[in-house]
Formats: C-alpha cells, sequence, structure tokens
C-alpha cells in the first residue's frame, strides 16, 4: 500500500484548483469580494448560495470570460496564475466549464465541434484520429442515453433543456478536463435527466478530477454527493463544511446563514 | 540588427499577393480609344463582324453614366485612361502540360492546384494574362463531341455555333460594364455540349491577372444543347498591387430543352480590384441552371447572376455566398425573370461581413400576370461579425397574377461574445471560435460546392478570420 491515496508529497499539494481572495467586478459592480476556496484534484466540492450571491459570476471568472473584470486575487490551476490566460488558453490547461446556458452554433456539427475542441489541445500540425475519436465519442455517448443521430446536429441548436446539458456532460467526458467548474447543471432538468447526468459526473469522478459544482438546490447534491460543502453569500464563502451541510441548509434555509454571519456584528 | 535580413523577414506573404516577372509580347497600352479597339482586334485576327461588334459596344460604352445613382460612388475612382486594355504574351493556346511555361507552372503552384488534382481537372482551361496558355482537354470530353476553349479560338474555330448567341443572352447595352466588356473582350471560356451528352467531371477554369493597372475583361459563353449537362468552375486569385484594377467580365449560358448547367465560381480578387460582372443564363423549356457564387474577395464586386427562365417549367438557381472584410464592399444578388408557365427560381444569398466590410444584397424577381404556376423563394441571411460592419438588403420582387406565389426570408445575426466564450472554453482560439461559427453559418450553402471548392473555401474564411483577430 505505498502508493496510498493520501501519501502526501509536494507534487499533490499543488495539485488543486486554488481562488485566493478573489475579487470580481461587472461594470462598476463588485460581485465577488474577496473569496478562497481550494479544490485538490479528486474532491468534489460544492457552492450553494441563494440568487444574486455571486456564484455564476464566480465560474465565468474562472474561465476568463472578458465581462468579468478581476480587480484582485488569484486562481491558481497545480500552481500556475491563470489569470493572464485568455479563456481557450486556460481550457486546454485543463479547465472545463459546464454552462448554465449553453451556446447555440448553427451549422456547426456537435462532432465537428468536438473534433476541433480536442484537434486544439493536439501538437501543432497533428490531429486525432477519426475512427478513434468516434470510438470513444459513441461509447461516452451511450453512458449519457444519447441517440447517434446527436453527432450530426448543430451544437446545441434545438436542444431541449436536457439534451443541452447531457452535451455538456459529452464535452467533459471527451476534452479530460483536470478541473471542471459545473455551473447549476441540475437547472431546467427533470428527474430522468437528472438522474442520467448526475451518472455522467459520477462516472468522471476519480483521483485525475476536482469538481465544483454550483447549485442552488440540495437536490443535486443527492445525486452527486459532494466531500465538501461551501456556502456562499454576497459574494464569499461564508461557511464550508461536510455534505450534512447542505442537509441543513436545506431545512433551514439560506437565512440561518445570513444571520449566523450578521451576528458578531451585531453583538 | 541587419535591415537586409529584417526586410527578407518583412515580406508580405498575404495569399494572393505575389507576381513574377512579366513579358508581354502585345500590349494595347493605357487608355481606351478605337484604336486601343482596333489593336486587340488586329492582334487576334478577328472577323471583320467581331470589329463591329466591339466598336458599337465602345460607343454604347461611352454614352452611358456610371451606374452611381443606385450603385456605390466608390465606382467614381476608376480611371479608364489608366487601364491597359490588353496584355498578352503571344503564346499560342497550349493543350499539354509540357508545353506551359515554367512561370506560368509555379504561379499555378502558388495558386494550390496540387500536382495528383490536375488529372482531376478534367479538361483545364486556364487563363493567364487574357490569353490561355494552359489548356488541357481530357480526350474523353473531346470524344463526346464537347467543345471547350478559348473564346478567342471559339470565334475564329466555331462562328456558326458562337454568332448564334453571343450577345444574345446579355445585349451590349445592357450595362456601362457589358458594353466595355463587349468592345475589349479577350479569354474567357467556350463551350458546346452536344445534345444528350453529359459531361461527368466539372470543366474548370483559373483565371488571373497578373500586371498592374491591367483590366481582364473575360468573355464566356457556355450552350449545353438539349437535354445535355455540365458543370463550370471558375476560380480567382491575383496578386496584390498599389494601384487599383478593374474586372469586368461578361458569362452567357444557354440551357436548351432539358438542359442543365451549373456554374460555379469562387471570387478571391485582392483587395484592390473592382470585380464588375454581368452574368446570364437562359433556360429554355425543361432546362435547369443553377449559379453557385462565392465572393471573397475584390474592393467592391456588383454582380447579379441572373436567370430568364423561358421555357415552360424551367428552374432558375442562385446560390450565393459573400465575405466582405475591411474596405470591401461585397454588392451581390440575383435575378430571376419569370417569362413562362410553371417555372420555378430560388435564391438563396449569404453574406459575413467582417469589420468594416460591407455587403449588400439586390434582388429582382418579376413574375408577370399573365403567367400561371410560377413559384420563387428568396431567402437572404446576413451575419455581421462586429458593430462597424454593415449590410443592406434590397429585395425587389414583382409577383403579378393569381397563380403565382413567392416566399421570401430574410434574417440578420450577429457572433455573440457569449458563443466566442463557450468556443473559446472548449479550448479553441478566438480565430478558431470565429472561424467555425462563420463556416457553419454558411454550411448548409457550402454543402453544394463541388467538394475542391468547400475545402478551399473553408481555408479561405479560416485566413479571414485569423486576420480579422487582434
Amino acid at each position: 500500500m505505498r502508493e496510498s491515496r493520501g501519501a502526501p508529497n509536494y507534487e499533490m499539494q499543488m495539485s488543486s484548483l486554488s481562488i485566493k481572495n478573489l475579487h470580481v467586478s461587472i461594470g462598476d459592480k463588485e460581485i465577488i469580494r474577496g473569496l478562497t476556496l481550494e479544490i485538490p484534484k479528486g474532491e468534489v466540492h460544492a457552492i450553494m448560495g441563494p440568487n444574486g450571491s455571486g456564484k455564476s459570476t464566480l465560474s465565468k471568472a474562472i474561465g476568463g470570460h472578458p465581462d468579468y473584470i478581476v480587480t484582485g486575487g488569484e486562481v491558481l490551476l497545480d500552481g500556475d496564475d491563470i489569470l493572464g490566460l485568455d479563456p481557450d488558453a486556460r481550457a486546454r490547461k485543463g479547465l472545463f466549464l459546464a454552462f448554465q446556458y449553453p451556446m447555440e452554433i448553427p451549422g456547426v456539427s456537435n462532432a465537428n465541434f468536438l473534433r476541433a475542441a480536442l484537434n486544439a489541445r493536439q501538437p501543432e500540425g497533428e490531429e486525432i484520429e477519426a475512427t478513434e475519436f468516434y470510438a470513444q465519442m459513441y461509447a461516452e455517448m451511450d453512458k449519457l442515453e444519447m441517440a447517434r443521430t446527436f453527432t450530426a446536429r448543430s451544437v446545441n441548436e434545438g436542444f431541449s433543456g436536457g439534451e443541452k446539458k447531457r452535451n455538456e456532460i459529452l464535452q467533459m467526458a471527451m476534452l479530460k478536463p483536470a478541473y471542471a467548474v459545473l455551473d447549476e447543471t441540475d437547472s431546467g432538468l427533470d428527474i430522468d435527466a437528472l438522474r442520467i447526468v448526475s451518472a455522467g459526473v459520477n462516472a468522471l469522478r476519480g483521483p485525475n478530477l476536482g469538481i465544483l459544482l454550483i447549485t442552488h438546490y440540495q437536490r443535486l447534491l443527492d445525486y452527486i454527493v459532494p466531500d465538501v460543502v461551501h456556502v456562499m453569500v454576497e459574494g464569499r464563502i461564508v461557511r464550508s463544511g461536510g455534505k450534512e451541510l447542505a442537509l441543513e441548509l436545506e431545512e433551514r434555509g439560506y437565512d440561518f446563514i445570513k444571520d449566523d454571519i450578521t451576528e458578531p456584528s451585531l453583538a | 540588427m541587419s535591415t537586409a535580413t529584417e526586410n527578407q523577414i518583412d515580406i508580405d506573404r498575404t495569399r494572393g499577393d505575389f507576381s513574377y516577372p512579366e513579358s508581354h509580347t502585345f500590349d494595347a497600352g493605357t487608355g481606351l480609344t478605337k484604336g486601343t479597339v482596333d489593336y486587340i482586334s488586329k492582334v487576334k485576327g478577328e472577323a471583320e463582324w467581331i470589329r463591329e461588334f466591339r466598336h458599337r459596344a465602345l460607343e454604347i460604352f461611352r454614352s452611358k453614366p456610371m451606374p452611381t445613382h443606385w450603385a456605390s460612388k466608390d465606382l467614381e475612382n476608376i480611371v479608364f485612361e489608366n487601364i491597359r486594355y490588353y496584355l498578352a504574351n503571344g503564346q499560342k493556346p497550349t493543350r499539354s502540360w509540357d508545353d506551359v511555361p515554367d512561370d506560368v507552372k509555379r504561379t499555378f503552384e502558388r495558386l494550390g492546384i496540387p500536382e495528383q488534382e490536375r488529372k482531376f481537372l478534367a479538361g483545364v482551361e486556364a487563363q493567364f494574362d487574357s490569353e490561355a496558355v494552359y489548356s488541357n482537354i481530357k480526350a474523353a470530353v473531346g470524344e463526346q463531341g464537347v467543345i471547350f476553349c478559348g473564346s478567342t479560338e471559339g470565334l475564329r474555330e466555331h462562328p456558326e455555333i458562337f454568332r448564334k448567341w453571343f450577345g444574345k443572352v446579355i445585349p451590349t447595352g445592357d450595362n456601362k460594364f457589358s458594353a466595355l466588356n463587349s468592345a475589349v473582350f479577350s479569354g474567357g471560356s467556350f463551350i458546346y455540349v452536344p445534345p444528350g451528352v453529359k459531361v461527368k467531371h466539372p470543366l474548370q477554369a483559373y483565371f488571373r491577372i497578373n500586371a498592374e493597372n491591367f483590366g481582364q475583361f473575360e468573355r464566356t459563353l457556355i450552350i449545353a444543347d438539349e437535354g445535355s449537362e455540365v458543370m463550370y468552375m471558375e476560380g480567382c486569385t491575383a496578386p496584390k498591387f498599389e494601384t487599383a484594377t478593374l474586372h469586368s467580365a461578361v458569362v452567357e449560358l444557354v440551357a436548351l430543352k432539358g438542359a442543365k448547367i451549373q456554374y460555379v465560381t469562387v471570387q478571391n480578387w485582392s483587395a484592390n480590384v473592382f470585380n464588375l460582372v454581368t452574368k446570364r443564363a437562359i433556360a429554355h423549356e425543361e432546362a435547369e441552371v443553377k449559379w453557385i457564387d462565392c465572393n471573397i474577395g475584390s474592393r467592391l464586386t456588383m454582380k447579379y447572376p441572373g436567370v430568364v427562365l423561358k421555357g415552360r417549367k424551367a428552374r432558375g438557381e442562385v446560390i450565393s455566398i459573400a465575405l466582405a472584410s475591411d474596405g470591401q464592399h461585397q454588392d451581390t444578388g440575383a435575378k430571376m425573370i419569370h417569362a413562362a408557365a410553371e417555372t420555378t427560381s430560388n435564391i438563396v444569398s449569404k453574406s459575413i461581413s467582417v469589420g468594416t466590410g460591407r455587403s449588400t444584397y439586390r434582388g429582382l424577381v418579376h413574375i408577370p400576370k399573365h403567367l400561371k404556376g410560377c413559384k420563387n423563394n428568396t431567402e437572404c441571411d446576413a451575419l455581421l461579425i462586429n458593430s462597424q460592419s454593415r449590410t443592406d438588403t434590397y429585395p425587389a420582387i414583382t409577383v403579378r397574377g393569381t397563380g403565382n406565389s413567392s416566399q421570401h426570408e430574410a434574417s440578420v445575426s450577429q457572433i455573440s461574445a457569449e458563443q466566442i466564450f463557450y468556443m473559446q472554453q472548449r479550448g479553441l482560439t478566438e480565430a478558431q471560435a470565429m472561424s467555425l461559427s462563420v463556416n457553419g453559418f454558411v454550411n448548409d450553402l457550402v454543402r453544394q460546392f463541388p467538394m475542391e471548392y468547400s475545402v478551399e473555401l473553408k481555408r479561405l474564411i479560416d485566413l479571414e478570420m485569423e486576420g480579422s483577430v487582434g
């Protein structure tokens, strides 16, 4: 058992997505106000929070969306600061965002889009092999119960909410990121779709992937059980705990946390 | 440190921007007079009727004003006196690849025509400086009785067929530039397909300008006799020069009863070329004419391929793609003249405007009152890449009578920052994301292109998008 998972070494310590004292503004308005969070590779962390707490802003800022201005702090991917990188360079370093509202790309088939994304990760002048690509894609599609006809359809165009979310998980499975941020992946899903999408995410869990789940509801966490739960209010993490924290939130609502935070200042 | 080295590295390798030393045996000089026309006619050894035809055309050209009351004022920047109307190196058209001069071969190499593709080019008529220097008609095509040659040769060797149709689809006085072409035309192709003959491989022609201030005035005439089928492909790239160049072609197609003609163009002139082209077809009973027209290059293109639906159940189609990048104006469209019952026409136009590029769609559909059972479908979609770009649509559809129908759909869309971010998040660079989006926008049309053209087109869009991103 020498190579036990817990064996601490320098390499392991660097293997995390680490957010340190992050400040993010949209226009003049500061949304993220000094947020610190560390997701070690192999763990699943959930961020819960009321509407308007800055959850989606966090995912866009980590991804490098140009409208989200980082005014302070760091985001380290395995020890490297990625804030100076373009969104595509961050992606190629192993960062993946599952979007709350995946975009439609008319005229570009799912298969072509995935191939282009995979080819962008190959060394200059090299391309992935077509038969291997299709074999892999079909295998992943089967897990997500997606019909083969899907490959020829334009990316997300005319997709139902459930199909769009499944497509995000398919892309994630194919692109094999080191860290994935799943933004409200449960929104707009019925129970069956939620089950399929969650099973897809659970199948990808493992020592080589760190996951940050952003969700408004506890419901998702019944299917994808997190290692750590964080509560975000007004652009900061105000509490962290085990999976039972999510249940407590579900039972008592966000207000009890808000009361918690305001307590010291009241005292 | 070393300036010489720096200069070498600094060479602008923009596509199309290259040229080789020129040596012209025949040069009509700059400017346009009766003497210029006589010179051209004499060098070509033309019959008297052609010389007279040219002279009449010159008068019509002079009498017509510039169409700037509706078209771009940029036309006023054409200085006709500075243009050379005829240049040729005096070589006779050659049939075998071995006969083609090395520098011409080099040019073809730069145009990216791979060696193995030559076999596929069943009968290549390649124009180099207004006179065909390379034509390699595959034996099979000739054996079927198909005539495929330069227009000069066509006029000389086949006047009985040529004269019957020449200038009948597009009269000299159709517009100022068709008159100009009629006065000084040289080069272009002549094709005749005998009844019932179906030409398997597309006939291809590559056109190229290789001299500064040199206008190119091809004249192409294609006649598909009853029940025959032919596809013709025309592609252009041009070297870049500082002063404006004029290109003004006239292309006439005649599809007799039950014949099918497809005419494919990928136009990629350099960004200083005025490309003012008149293209029209006549479709007889149950004939089909399809124009596939793609405009990527030039400073200003004005081109509205048309079909006159002359016979019952004739069918006309224009599929067009225009890409207007910084400083370019693609003013394109289609004309469908329904002149017989149960005729149908279909127009699908997609334009992309990038940066300060401007695209304009002009469509003319005419269905008169006395006809029955005519149908037209028009779709035009515009894609804008950033806020500076501009698109205009001028559809003119007149449908009279009760038994006819027309559908018209138009849309303008934009590639959103969110879409680009989404694609970048999957690892594509901004340029790759733009390119994929633009290719997606035109994808359903490009699928109708012959294979090698769709590949070329994708490559051209990639290049344009690379240039458009920071």
